[in-house]
């Protein structure tokens, strides 16, 4: 057998003195339990939310999109800002559990799921921009290429509107299929625990018939291998997709070959945020601190300050590059983004997404819980002012000064956007209560390489010399480890 | 598709396992199969299983979503119904590449999936036997098959000898079947559950 030893320059990635059943009952016991009373009440705020989303999202379809705000100058408003900020948000569910899973981070075992669940309820969010900003929603089919009695008129494939389509429901679909794929293990272990008829008949539905053998076992990683492989282009294929909707325009200030990458790094960065926002509180009403530990908050605070500083780099080469081109189009643009009417998003942009991150370079801040937390919703404000100033401040000054326009919000696309709000978090209440919200096999798969308990064990290894360690490990190891093994 | 005999030891060890299941592969038992509540990483080398092919698979699918964007798309731009775009080309093979390779992630990962389930026998409403109700917790369970030339008490005897924590003598489905998990199925009537 080997010997599973990691570096102590690891920190443990589950804390306390847990073994596998330990594992199951703090993980599953939340899904088994009445919720407490901040759930119930978080929950119908959320479905209140939701219910006022549709009404809105009623009204502007009875009446039609006139009663948004948007107008002849500025086509696309809150709609498409918050399609692209939910989004961004979606990406770094992805990202977590299939670009760390290749990269070999033990960390994203115990936050993939939560991150996971998400992006999916991101991207469903997100999805509901463009399909209700069509104002004729019941024509939405028509992005799709159906056969059809239209003439045979099928949809512009050279369209990176088109492309949209396609990336964003590609992404939802493999996102939930590599979810889903991770839960029937763990759908098996509280169908196998379960001690009422009736949840035992729902999880015994939604686990499949899962029962864990060996070549089960085998192709299930070998899924989520490939899985992650092709997750890895996708979630980058799908946020450069959303920029080429933009950069394929020539529209100043959306015709930049750097927005993929940009928008890429911006997706990171909310989502990142989004995730840490939604995980310190998970953490704390369900008591999994263990699982989900400072640790963990502290890697994606460090990814939340590396792609804050690409996002800014970004905005800067932008700047740099409207000069520099001399092209008097670009120069006007970003004059009147800066400085114009709408000079305060552009400001609350560079603050809160370039300026404020930096402060994640302390160590002390980056473990800091209260202030993981400000620092997550306050990247999330400033990622939709990103939006915000990519969409609406581009377009406001164009051509013919005689056009030039102003835009606000009306209520039913506030109350649209908070419906989304409603959504996503009626989607995340029942999420946490009925799912295993932590990969309870993956944890147990590291459990005794990164378990604080089974590190300290593994102390004497610490102190050893290579050449000792090495000896130790090719020579005696059976008999060392049986000694280990009777020891615990 | 039967009711076989099964001796089954569950193990709460992957070390102990290990030896175990190398004991029972020289033993001339009849190891039906061994069920972990997560992936232990060389069980199926120990066992003699080959690697899945399951990724073979979702290449061949991932070609199907190639040629079928690529093909669908030129069928329609150049023959079904040429459209002139801004004077670009109908044959516009670059404009292309992106729905092109969503389409290639979208075949492989769902042809993938449903292989995955094919594979496994698993689908909503399948059921199997559970031949230890910990097998999903924090137990390794090993169940050799059993014929009426194998003694029983050898054979449980055989599997204490290899560090099993629990054994047990169980009449069970060796397949799958349709049914809800929280009905008794007739078969179980049968299943004398002898703990040693």
């Amino acid at each position: 057998m080997h010997i599973k030893y990691e570096s102590f320059v690891r920190e443990p990635l589950v804390d306390g003195n847990k073994d596998y059943h330990q594992v199951s009952e703090d993980i599953i016991k939340p899904i088994e339990v009445k919720p407490g009373r901040m759930w119930y009440v978080g929950f119908f705020f959320a479905l209140t939310l939701l219910a006022f989303g549709v009404f809105s999202v009623g009204w502007a379809v009875y009446w039609g999109l006139g009663t948004w705000g948007v107008n002849r100058t500025i086509g696309w408003g809150w709609d498409i800002t918050n399609f692209v900020w939910w989004v961004g948000i979606g990406h770094a569910g992805t990202l977590i559990s299939a670009i760390l899973l290749l990269f070999r981070q033990g960390w994203r075992t115990g936050v993939n799921r939560a991150a996971e669940a998400m992006t999916i309820f991101a991207v469903m969010c997100a999805g509901q921009f463009p399909i209700w900003h069509m104002g004729r929603v019941w024509d939405a089919m028509f992005v799709l290429p159906l056969p059809n009695t239209r003439g045979v008129l099928w949809p512009n494939f050279d369209s990176p509107l088109l492309w949209d389509v396609f990336a964003i429901s590609t992404y939802f679909t493999v996102s939930l299929l590599f979810w889903y794929s991770g839960l029937v293990p763990d759908f098996a272990l509280i169908r196998d625990r379960a001690k009422t008829k009736f949840r035992k008949m729902m999880y015994g539905f939604a686990s499949f018939g899962w029962t864990g053998t060996a070549k089960n076992w085998q192709r299930q990683e070998a899924l989520a291998l490939v899985l992650a492989g092709l997750s890895t282009p996708l979630v980058l294929s799908v946020h450069t997709i959303v920029s080429f909707d933009f950069a394929t325009s020539v529209i100043p200030g959306w015709h930049t070959t750097i927005f993929p990458p940009y928008f890429v790094a911006g997706a990171v960065f909310s989502g990142f945020a989004m995730v840490n926002t939604l995980l310190v509180i998970t953490r704390k009403i369900l008591k999994l601190e263990d699982y989900i530990t400072i640790g963990h908050l502290e890697a994606m605070n460090k990814v939340i300050v590396l792609t804050g500083s690409i996002v800014g780099i970004a905005y800067l080469t932008e700047l740099f590059i409207a000069w520099y081109s001399q092209s008097w189009g670009e120069m006007e643009a970003f004059k009147w983004r800066i400085l114009g009417p709408y000079w305060w998003s552009y400001w609350a942009m560079m603050t809160c997404n370039v300026v404020s991150p930096q402060l994640f370079w302390v160590k002390k801040l980056r473990r800091n819980i209260p202030f993981t937390f400000i620092m997550s919703i306050v990247v999330n404000i400033g990622m939709w002012f990103e939006r915000f100033v990519i969409i609406v401040t581009s377009t406001y000054r164009d051509w013919i000064p005689g056009s030039w326009a102003y835009y606000s919000p009306t209520w039913p696309e506030v109350g649209f956007y908070l419906g989304t709000f409603g959504l996503f978090f009626t989607c995340y209440f029942l999420f946490s209560k009925y799912f295993p919200v932590i990969a309870v096999s993956e944890i147990k798969f590291v459990l005794k390489t990164s378990g604080d308990n089974y590190k300290r064990a593994q102390a004497k290894y610490e102190e050893q010399t290579d050449e000792a360690f090495i000896a130790a490990a090719t020579h005696h190891h059976d008999e060392e480890h049986h000694a280990e093994v009777a020891h615990h | 598709m039967a009711i076989k005999k099964f001796a089954v030891a569950a193990y709460d060890d992957e070390e102990v396992l290990f030896p175990a299941v190398s004991k029972v592969r020289h033993s001339g038992y009849k190891l039906h199969d061994i069920y972990t509540p997560f992936p232990v990483h060389g069980l199926d080398v120990a066992m003699g299983l080959k690697e899945t092919d399951l990724h073979i698979a979702g290449f061949i699918y991932g070609l199907c979503g190639t040629s079928t964007a690529v093909g669908f798309i030129s069928w329609i731009y150049t023959s079904d119904w040429p459209i002139n775009y801004g004077g670009k080309p109908h044959f516009a093979l670059p404009a292309w590449i992106p729905v092109t390779f969503e389409l290639t992630v979208l075949f492989a990962a769902v042809g993938m999936v449903l292989t995955f389930c094919y594979l496994n026998q698993i689908m909503p409403g399948v059921k199997k036997h559970v031949f230890h109700p910990r097998q999903s917790d924090d137990l390794f369970v090993v169940a050799l098959e059993l014929n009426d030339h194998t003694s029983e008490e050898e054979a449980i005897a055989f599997l204490k000898s290899t560090g099993a924590k629990e054994t047990s003598v169980q009449m069970a489905e060796e397949g799958w079947w349709y049914g809800r998990w929280d009905k008794e199925e007739e078969y179980e009537k049968l299943n004398t559950s002898i703990a040693r």
